[in-house]
């Protein structure tokens, strides 16, 4: 009797404990990619400051003396921010600083809202003396809280400030037609006195205004992510399902919603180069490209050359057959992403190219669902909603 | 060793009792499910875009025409022509150059806080009396709306200016409170005389769960107005009948804030048309006057929004999700939410009611949902009246407007303003409009004391 009693007990013990140090491994794992994961977006943000302050060095080099090469160079260097930027889009949808900071919106809308209405902005074709830029009267002043406290009021395509009305300054409306390949073809003598345009002087401060703006709302995000920063301590402060819920959801939401829907979808539905992410560039499908790497190294942990701990190992490990459909659905994805059309306003309207844009989009809704069955591997609860 | 069990036992056991009749005493028990206002669909959401998310269980297809609906309802037409075709023919004379503009963020509209600023979300409808249907008659000179706003090339028809009467009162306990009451004053008249009696101000609803009250049957509408006349309270609901432009004949009304319109697909076209200056199939016509030099200019096409992108709006109005409750498991709540139904403000409110099927979105069919409204116009009192009728719905009477999202206004849209022109700076003072119909339970919150009354507001806030 009473070594049965022993032995239950012992049998009790080592359950108990095995059941502990199984969790506890678990945990350990899955606070790594959590780690890794803060890590990957404290360097994302700091990549996309160390370029916009490169875009408002160049922006600020053209201003002082405005040249064909010095507007070049600074569409050049408009361009290379973009390819930063894109990726840190995989930390949006998380209840993270870029969307929400103690309770008050986050910059995202500050920093990269489309579609715009160029009229709000500055003059466009047919319409000569209208926007900000020209308005003398409501804006005497042109400085960053009067450009700020304007962006999307009265309307969400009212947007005032950010990387598109930058992307609008430098190359203006895209009138051409898509067949033609070519993007907005705004002269730079916009920007000199007695030039193309009214109003120079104004344009000028409204581009050296966006550009400084840029790097104000990207400080917040590299300050509250950076060791020690706000966010990040309350981030790894979660409990590990909950960190890594928001992770999952952020990427399933851009794949399926943001990226599927908004980005590629609407424009396609439309065939409307108006609702093109970067329509006045033509640089969308960099967009769509650096969106999707930004998914990517979310899933696989890629921080530059470096592989850290992933939440694909976590997937692996509970259910390898869930792990690699994701994997393939991956792989599946970026080709398709990749393989869509440049520009993508020709991708849009031309009838071989919509097939591709149109197979990139429910690629990119698959991997969506994907990863919601990837979290319910691991037990946790993924959202791909959108607004 | 046993006694010591055995009295360990007995104090749970009282542990358990005592808690199980603290409830059962106060009944302040959540309902399963309640937090799900807008059903399945409900999404979890308390932040700045919780009016923004699609309902779930969309078919992939729905799912990703919503996206496209939602890119036209935010983007700014431009004035015609334009490189941009499928989004030019804006006005002349508008009210707002994008659906976003007055629905910012799919929430309520704003309420002027400074003379001469433009408005975002407060319109004035202009008749100048009835038709044999009951239909308002527009003023021969401004049309049946009156738009601030207008094109370059055209002079805008007018502006108008809000002036404010204090009204004071006092509850039984003797606490003090303000209301007031907007007084409109139209100005820079550009097109002569102004011949409208009836001006009637309207503020923009949120768009979230329109699909599911389009859902409910017209059996479970009428079931409301008998149950409503069956009690002797003084609330007697009645149906608006109004004409519907597709079906060729009068239908039941559902939207907008005397149920003027009898579809969402009807709701939407009119908005179009009379606050963006977008023609449709639907209304050939933009509400400017044909007198003027507004009938020359050029416009977007015939019609300026295609029925293609009029269906994806449509659906986009639809499919838009009912944010869930916060803090409906609160007591603090709970108790309001009993003060709420002890003092019948569900009798117009209605808490629950059950979808049928809806035509066109699965998602939307067979769904209960907790929308607190019976959609049926009500007698609403002498200081809220408009006198504006509008087919069955007299100069006093509104449609009992859904209370869900109702305690996110400030997330969503930066501001507290409530009824049908904003007038109400916050719930309490919405409540205190309350008259007609509505006069004994407004009398009755009255005779709440300050912490019944703040229970009732704290459960507004959690729909």
């Amino acid at each position: 009797m009473r070594k049965s009693i022993y032995l239950l007990v012992f049998c009790a013990g080592v359950i108990f404990f095995s059941a502990c140090s199984k969790a506890g491994d678990n945990d350990a794992a899955k606070k790594a990619v959590i780690q890794d994961y803060a890590t990957l977006v404290s360097d994302s943000y700091q990549a996309a400051l160390a370029d916009a302050q490169s875009l408002k060095t160049a922006i600020n080099n053209f201003v002082a003396n405005p040249t064909q090469e010095t507007f070049d160079n600074a569409k050049k260097v408009w361009l290379e921010a973009r390819e930063s930027y894109g990726p840190t889009e995989a930390y949006r949808f998380a209840g993270g600083p870029i969307d929400i900071i103690n309770g008050e919106e986050g910059p995202e809308g500050l920093l990269n809202s489309w579609p715009l209405d160029e009229n709000y902005i500055d003059y466009t074709t047919g319409e000569g003396s209208v926007g900000i830029i020209n308005d003398l009267e409501n804006f005497p002043t042109i400085n960053k809280a009067a450009l700020e406290a304007v962006n999307t009021e009265g309307g969400e395509e009212n947007v005032s400030i950010g990387y598109h009305a930058i992307e609008f300054l430098l190359w203006g409306q895209d009138n051409t037609a898509p067949a033609t390949l070519q993007a907005g073809q705004r002269p730079y003598t916009d920007f000199v006195d007695e030039g193309t345009a009214p109003n120079a002087d104004r344009r000028r401060q409204y581009l050296q205004i966006c550009a400084d703006l840029i790097i104000d709302h990207l400080q917040i995000l590299v300050d509250q992510w950076k060791e020690d920063g706000s966010y990040r301590k309350t981030f790894l402060a979660l409990e590990p399902e909950a960190a890594l819920s928001k992770m999952l959801t952020a990427i399933a939401t851009l794949s399926k919603s943001e990226l599927a829907g908004e980005r590629m979808f609407t424009p396609y539905d439309n065939q409307d180069q108006e609702d093109e992410h970067s329509c006045f560039s033509d640089n969308t499908h960099r967009d769509i490209r650096v969106n999707f790497d930004g998914i990517k190294h979310v899933y696989l942990a890629i921080n530059g050359t470096n592989t850290g701990n992933s939440m694909s190992d976590l997937v692996k490990e509970a259910d390898p057959t869930v792990a690699a459909t994701v994997l393939d659905q991956l792989t599946a994805t970026e080709q398709a992403v990749y393989a869509t059309g440049i520009p993508f306003d020709h991708a849009i309207v031309d009838a071989e190219e919509r097939k591709k844009v149109l197979a990139a989009v429910n690629a990119l809704r698959k991997l969506g669902n994907q990863f919601a069955a990837a979290g319910a591997a691991i037990g946790i609860e993924v959202s791909t909603q959108l607004k | 060793m046993n006694r010591i069990i055995y009295a360990v036992l007995f104090f749970v056991a009282l542990l358990l009792l005592v808690r199980c009749s603290g409830e059962l005493r106060s009944g302040l028990r959540p309902e399963v499910g309640e937090e799900r206002s807008g059903g399945e669909g409900t999404i979890l959401d308390a932040s700045p875009n919780a009016f923004s998310f699609q309902v779930s269980n969309l078919t992939d297809e729905q799912g990703l025409f919503f996206f496209t609906g939602n890119s036209l309802f935010n983007q700014n037409w431009v004035t015609a022509p334009a490189s941009a075709t499928a989004r030019d023919g804006l006005g002349p004379l508008f009210n707002a150059k994008s659906c976003s503009g007055c629905h910012f963020k799919d929430g309520r509209g704003k309420h002027p806080t400074t003379a001469g600023e433009i408005n975002h979300g407060l319109l004035l409808r202009l008749s100048v009396g009835n038709d044999a249907n009951g239909a308002p008659l527009p003023d021969p000179n401004y049309g049946g709306q009156l738009q601030d706003q207008s094109i370059l090339s055209v002079q805008h028809e007018a502006a108008f200016e809000i002036s404010y009467e204090n009204i004071p009162g006092t509850y039984p306990d003797g606490t003090a409170y303000l209301l007031r009451k907007p007084i409109y004053t139209l100005k820079n008249l550009t097109q002569g005389k102004l011949s409208a009696t009836q001006i009637s101000p309207r503020i923009a609803n949120q768009i979230i769960g329109l699909g599911l009250l389009e859902a409910l049957e017209e059996r479970t509408l009428l079931d409301l107005v008998e149950q409503q006349a069956a009690i002797d309270d003084g609330v007697t609901g009645k149906a608006n009948y109004v004409w519907n432009i597709e079906a060729q004949k009068m239908t039941i009304g559902r939207f907008g804030w005397k149920a003027n319109q009898p579809t969402l697909r009807q709701q939407v076209a009119s908005a179009f048309a009379g606050d963006i200056g977008i023609t449709s199939s639907l209304f050939p016509e933009d509400d400017a006057p044909t007198h003027s030099d507004y009938a020359t200019q050029p416009n977007g096409g015939e019609p300026e929004i295609t029925d293609e992108n009029l269906g994806r709006v449509t659906l986009y109005s639809s499919t838009l999700a009912v944010p869930g409750r916060r803090d409906w498991d609160d007591k603090e709540v709970l108790a309001g939410k009993q003060l709420f139904e002890s003092i019948n403000c569900n009798s117009c409110h209605v808490q629950k009611l059950t979808t049928g099927k809806h035509p066109q979105f699965d998602a939307l069919s067979y769904q209960t949902i907790r929308p607190y409204t019976d959609l049926l116009l009500h007698d609403m009192g002498e200081a809220l009246a408009d006198n504006s009728p509008e087919y069955l719905a007299t100069g006093r009477e509104w449609r009992t407007p859904p209370l869900w999202g109702i305690g996110l206004f400030d997330i969503v849209n930066g501001h507290t303003n409530y009824l049908h022109d904003g007038r109400a700076r916050n719930l309490e003072e919405a409540i205190l409009w309350h008259g007609g119909e509505a006069e004994l339970s407004k009398q009755a919150f009255m005779q709440l004391n300050q912490a019944e009354r703040n229970q009732l507001i704290q459960f507004l806030n959690s729909l």
